[in-house]
């Protein structure tokens, strides 16, 4: 029986060299929401737990004139208190949000909802709307990349051995943009995603559609964007035909699995529907920007 | 919240149907009340069980020497050390209680039957070793073909899961070993006759999934045996004594060394009615010399304690346009999980039982399948054949036309009626309480877009049977009620309300407590609505031998007959004619002179209650559908329920709110998944849903009061009338949103949101 | 074998535990501390029964580790009565008869505490939402709404 060992370094470079020195079973815990469950249930036996909640970097919100970052340790909570951040990326923000209860809120981040890698996770369609970028620290040095080629498949990222997320990166929006996240549950709470939607939009001064992205989550094995969508908007106003046309495009992009959560039938049908809903969320916000 | 909430009668009696503190209520909100994972002992060892990954295997070796090797581990056992037991012979009872199946349910031998079956289990110095001693152990399987359906279970060409089951009963061919365990059935009257009277006949098919109980606790005991043979069992049970017999007769023990204490109990429905750990934790502890704790996990909870049983069932009603239901008849298969056992016989009870049908049958089969093993939930059986019976009614009352109150008053069994398997009704309230429907503003309030409204109504016979109970007089004049009863809703409330009632003292002064099985007689369990009943008449009669007892005291110190002695309000009085010279004597002041007139005072009784009185309750609900994703709210929710007499009002109202919300899961989105292997996939809260409290509204609770005179005060059972009639209810709401009938269990949003489009393409 | 010595506070005491890497700060409560008034329904953060208040945050024990939480505060319902006299919330709990088998009160009365603390007057679809994560199959809820809505009332009252 290998013993499980728990560390909590204070700093990024500490992190990574408890990385280099452990094997490939060790593992970031930050709110554990869904690491302690996976041991738990045995589905995974790491040898050693890297705690980052000790770490500046992953812990703070940052709001620049031209970015903002997110540590991946912030939890949604702490996001759904910050007013700022709110008001920038509500689509973000409310999409962390729905992550689980308030007790789970109060711990679960959004870099663990990412590395995570379900295909249903919340914040991954929000983000990759948002056009986030996934910030990565290595033995290597430190790396980008774009929040919608993070996952690779079910449960995988593009992490490489001793690789880790430090904070993820959101362009400021401009003026006239707006960004939502809508998801389907069975209940109103506490259910993981049977389908998800995140729409992020800016207009232009004459009230037309400037650019948008809009991803679907929980129908494919990763987040995906639909990439109809710009034809369809861009230098239009939003009518009954341009989202009855989006939501066949997400309709269309879907390739789901039937399982305990969901049918194929389903979550094609309620694709399009929350496409079209987010997407009118987000013109709205937008419009008041 | 409504403008009208909750409707309570007024009650005449000083603590009986009032608002009384709950006696045990400030050891719960401060965390001190103790659960059956509560209790800590010096030297205890923590119990960890293997199980079966397959749905159906036979079990060719079980090597655990690694396992025994494992520092830490102080025992290990398998299905061989319990004892095996003959399989029961017919003739059965209406509810079969086998310990050849109880052991092997316990822990498999020769056969795992189910996904999750027990197979082998250790004790070990921690939970953490226990665990990995269960790595350790090489279990050698053939799997086996299974079969999950009871339909198809029921057919000749199932995989059987046991070679020594052939059927009993009326039904299939009894020859060739079988899945149908047996039939059971009733029927009155000319069925041909009757479906040729109606105008209107409907025939449907409804299905159902197994559903569990949900009970926040997960089993849990502590067993503590000595080398003389003692046995002193710590557990969470509805009922210490039935686990005592349970217990001793399965592990072959004198029932005199068995000692149970219940602990608080964590929610049971019917759950906790028999034995999971229990035998595991004794044998392991007598293999140590150690108190053995044995806790099941959540996931085990649901791969391997009895849901209620899933059901199909064929039925078929008829109707005259006024609105009489000429005639009734319902097959029904549930799936009674691994072992024999669903609740056949009370589905037969409880089809058709709210009406006066003069040709009525109703046939019910029990199905092995491999799936746990099913155990009572809350009214067992008559959810699901109210579902299907009342979707028919609804469905009926549309087509003529009629308002859905109004036919089932124009049905309504009365008083001199009787069920289908022979229960003469006295005195009832279906009448009262669909009155109560008519004039509640909800069944008049405006429906809204995309809403629908549902009704139904239940009906249950609850459980009398064996209650003990004692009432000691302390010589300060308080009392201490024991009972055999754990008490799963508030029932030390209405034990003390009762108790304090008879001997006109306050509350405040009784104390009821739950006595371990050394401390009072045999009681039955906390389970069939019988508590507030059979333990109530058992505790009103210990109250009145103590009153007799103390009037005998008053009648020597005064130096008069006994029989002239009276009691009111707590005091002994004398006969009028000695008004004048003789003071009355409070409780208090007889108390103080007792043990100088004789001795301690004390009140037992142990009585076998009879004469219990059925109870309807009726359900309003109103559902909105989002009409793009199916998905269905529950927006208001009124339940309507005799209750005979609340002896205290708000713990009535809690059960009735409760299972109302037991029943809006059932109906919507609690299920058993399994996948192509047969093993369960939703073992935990996250994808078993239950509702959450933003899932459902205020349920608004009208207490309708039609005494059963066979009780002192009146009392009908009141814990499982709420689940009866729920699901039907929430389904018929969903029905009519959509615009379609609704069959199948649960109405997921999926199913719905099909309804919806096959309405608009005018299906 | 790896433990880790631990100094915390539990409901205004100083504590010390050792405990192993994978132990969570329920089972610490519940085992190391013997603490048992916090129950574990679940084990995987679905039903709430576990919930403590740690560093003011409400949060599923089960989900935290006995080995994280050197420092820090943690509020337990054992904690919740103070100086003999209960919480405005147990004493609504026990008025409205918010509970009936009791092994989740526990986990509701620290979640609500935590939701009332940062929301003194929610609103009924408010305290639904805060309270989702909290698993009840007795009372429907119902009456448990009630209590907590009573609870904020008062202590508004009293603030």
């Amino acid at each position: 029986m290998s013993e499980l060992k728990y560390e909590a370094p204070k700093s990024v470079d500490a992190a990574v060299a408890l990385l280099a020195a452990g094997d490939d079973s060790a593992r970031i815990f930050a709110g554990g929401t869904d690491l302690l469950v996976q041991m738990r249930e045995e589905m995974i036996a790491p040898t050693l737990l890297v705690d980052i909640k000790n770490i500046t970097e992953t812990r703070s919100v940052t709001i620049g004139a031209d970015d903002i970052r997110i540590g991946a340790a912030v939890t949604g909570a702490e996001l759904g208190e910050h007013a700022e951040l709110k008001a920038l990326w509500p689509g973000v923000v409310e999409a962390v949000e729905l992550i689980g209860s308030a007790q789970v809120q109060g711990r679960a981040t959004v870099g663990g909802n990412l590395c995570n890698a379900s295909p249903a996770a919340d914040s991954v369609p929000a983000l990759t709307a948002a056009n986030a970028r996934v910030s990565i620290a290595g033995p290597d040095g430190v790396r980008d990349v774009p929040v919608e080629e993070f996952s690779s498949g079910p449960g995988q990222t593009v992490l490489a051995a001793g690789e880790f997320v430090v904070s993820l990166v959101l362009p400021r929006p401009a003026a006239g943009s707006g960004d939502a996240y809508l998801r389907f549950i069975p209940r109103t709470e506490m259910d993981i995603a049977v389908v998800g939607a995140g729409a992020a939009l800016s207009l232009n001064d004459d009230g037309t559609c400037a650019a948008v992205r809009l991803a679907l989550g929980a129908v494919a094995p990763t987040a995906r964007l639909v990439a109809a969508a710009s034809e369809i908007m861009v230098g239009n106003k939003l009518d009954d035909a341009m989202l009855a046309a989006l939501a066949a495009a997400a309709s269309d992009t879907c390739s789901p699995i039937d399982d305990k959560r969901g049918t194929v039938e389903f979550r094609t049908k309620v694709a399009g529907v929350l496409a079209r809903r987010a997407t009118t969320i987000a013109w709205q916000r937008a419009e008041k920007n | 919240m409504n403008e009208i909430s909750n409707k309570r009668p007024i009650s005449n009696y000083k603590f009986v149907g009032q608002a009384t503190p709950r006696p045990d209520g400030v050891d719960k909100v401060t965390g001190r009340a103790r659960y059956g994972d509560d209790m800590i002992v010096p030297g205890m060892l923590y119990a960890k069980i293997l199980r079966s990954p397959h749905a159906h295997a036979q079990i060719l070796s079980i090597d655990t020497s690694k396992a025994e090797a494992l520092k830490g581990v102080k025992a290990v056992m398998t299905g061989a050390d319990i004892p095996t037991h003959p399989l029961a012979q017919p003739p059965y009872p209406p509810i079969i209680q086998d310990f050849h199946d109880l052991g092997l349910n316990i822990m498999a031998r020769d056969k795992a039957l189910y996904d999750g079956h027990a197979v082998a289990a250790v004790a070990a110095t921690s939970d953490a070793i226990a665990r990995e001693a269960l790595k350790l152990i090489a279990v050698d399987y053939e799997v086996l073909p299974f079969v999950l359906d009871p339909y198809k279970a029921a057919q000749p060409d199932a995989p059987v899961l046991h070679d020594d089951q052939y059927t009993d009963g009326t039904g299939p061919d009894t020859d060739k070993p079988s899945n149908v365990f047996r039939v059971l059935g009733g029927e009155r009257g000319d069925l041909e006759a009757g479906f040729a009277d109606a105008d209107v006949v409907i025939e449907r098919t409804f299905t159902s999934e197994p559903v569990h109980q949900g009970y926040i606790e997960p089993m849990a005991c502590l067993a503590t045996t000595s080398e003389d043979g003692g046995v002193e069992l710590w557990t969470s049970t509805q009922g210490h004594f039935v686990a005592r017999t349970l217990l001793s007769k399965l592990l072959k023990m004198e029932m005199a060394k068995v000692w149970v204490t219940a602990s608080e109990i964590g929610g049971g429905f019917g759950g906790k009615t028999t034995l999971y750990a229990e035998p595991i934790a004794v044998i392991l502890s007598q293999k140590t010399g150690r108190p053995v704790r044995a806790t099941l996990t959540r996931p085990e909870v649901f791969r391997a304690t009895g849901p209620a049983a899933g059901s199909y069932c064929r039925i078929k009603m008829g109707v005259k346009n006024d609105g009489t239901i000429t005639a009734g008849e319902a097959d029904i298969w549930y799936q009674a999980g691994a072992f024999k056992g669903s609740p056949v016989g009370r589905a037969v009870e409880t089809f058709f039982s709210p009406y006066n049908i003069p040709n009525m049958r109703a046939a019910a089969y029990d199905v092995c399948v491999n799936r746990p093993k099913v155990a009572a939930y809350r009214a067992p059986g008559a959810p699901m054949a109210t579902f299907a019976a009342e979707g028919v009614l609804n469905e009926l009352a549309e087509r003529i036309g009629m308002d859905p109150v109004e036919i089932r008053l124009k049905n309504a069994v009365k008083e001199g009626g009787e069920s289908l398997k022979g229960h003469k009704h006295g005195r009832i309230g279906l009448i009262e309480v669909l009155e109560e429907v008519k004039a509640h503003p909800h069944y008049k309030a405006a429906i809204g877009a995309n809403q629908g409204r549902g009704f139904a109504v239940g009906y249950w016979l609850h459980g009398g049977g064996l209650s003990s109970a004692s009432v000691i007089l302390q010589d300060d004049g308080t009392v201490s009620v024991a009972t055999g009863n754990p008490d799963i809703g508030g029932s030390r409330s209405s034990m003390r309300a009762m108790a304090a009632e008879e001997l006109g003292l306050d509350v405040e002064l009784v104390k009821p407590i739950i006595a371990d099985t050394g401390s009072v007689p045999y009681s039955y369990q906390t389970a069939g609505s019988r508590t507030t009943y059979a333990t109530g008449m058992a505790v009103i009669n210990a109250a009145r031998d103590v009153i007799d007892k103390l009037r005998d005291i008053a009648a020597r110190k005064w130096e008069i007959a006994t029989e002239d002695v009276r009691w009111d309000s707590g005091h002994a009085l004398p006969p009028d004619a000695r008004k004048g010279d003789i003071e009355p004597l409070s409780l208090k002041e007889l108390a103080a002179m007792a043990t100088k007139m004789g001795g301690a005072v004390a009140g037992h009784s142990e009585i076998n209650a009879t004469g219990q009185g059925a109870a309807f309750c009726a359900q309003l609900v109103d559902v909105e559908i989002d009409p793009e994703t199916g998905f269905t709210a529950t927006k208001r929710y009124t339940i309507f329920q005799d209750v005979g007499r609340a002896i205290s009002p708000d713990y009535v109202e809690g059960q009735m709110q409760g299972g109302a919300v037991q029943g809006i899961g059932w109906a919507l989105n609690e299920e058993y998944i399994y996948d192509a292997k047969g093993c369960l996939q939703n073992t935990g809260f996250l994808d078993y849903r239950m509702p959450v409290a933003s899932d459902v509204p205020m349920i608004d609770t009208v207490i309708v009061e039609v005494p059963n005179p066979n009780h002192p005060y009146g009392v009908r059972g009141v814990g499982e009338p709420p689940l009866v009639s729920a699901p039907a209810a929430v389904a018929n709401a969903v029905e009519n949103a959509v615009g379609k009938p609704m069959s199948n269990l649960p109405l997921s949003s999926p199913k719905v949101l099909k309804a919806i489009e096959e309405v608009a393409a005018g299906n | 074998m790896a433990k880790h010595l631990i100094t915390a506070t539990v409901n205004g005491d100083e504590v010390e535990y050792t405990c192993r890497a994978g132990e969570t700060l329920l089972d610490v409560l519940r085992t190391n501390l013997q603490m048992t008034g916090t129950k574990n329904g679940c084990g995987t953060g679905d039903c709430g029964a576990c919930t403590v208040v740690l560093n003011g945050r409400p949060v599923n024990s089960c989900l935290v580790l006995g080995a994280e939480v050197e420092g820090a505060e943690i509020e337990t319902i054992e904690g919740m009565a103070t100086g003999g006299e209960l919480h405005p919330l147990q004493q609504k709990f026990l008025d409205h008869a918010a509970l009936q088998c009791g092994v989740c009160t526990p986990g509701f009365l620290n979640m609500a505490k935590a939701l009332l603390e940062a929301n003194p007057d929610p609103t009924e679809t408010e305290v639904r939402f805060g309270l989702a994560g909290n698993l009840c199959r007795c009372t429907g809820y119902d009456k448990i709404v009630r209590a907590v809505l009573d609870a904020a009332a008062e202590m508004r009252a009293n603030a």
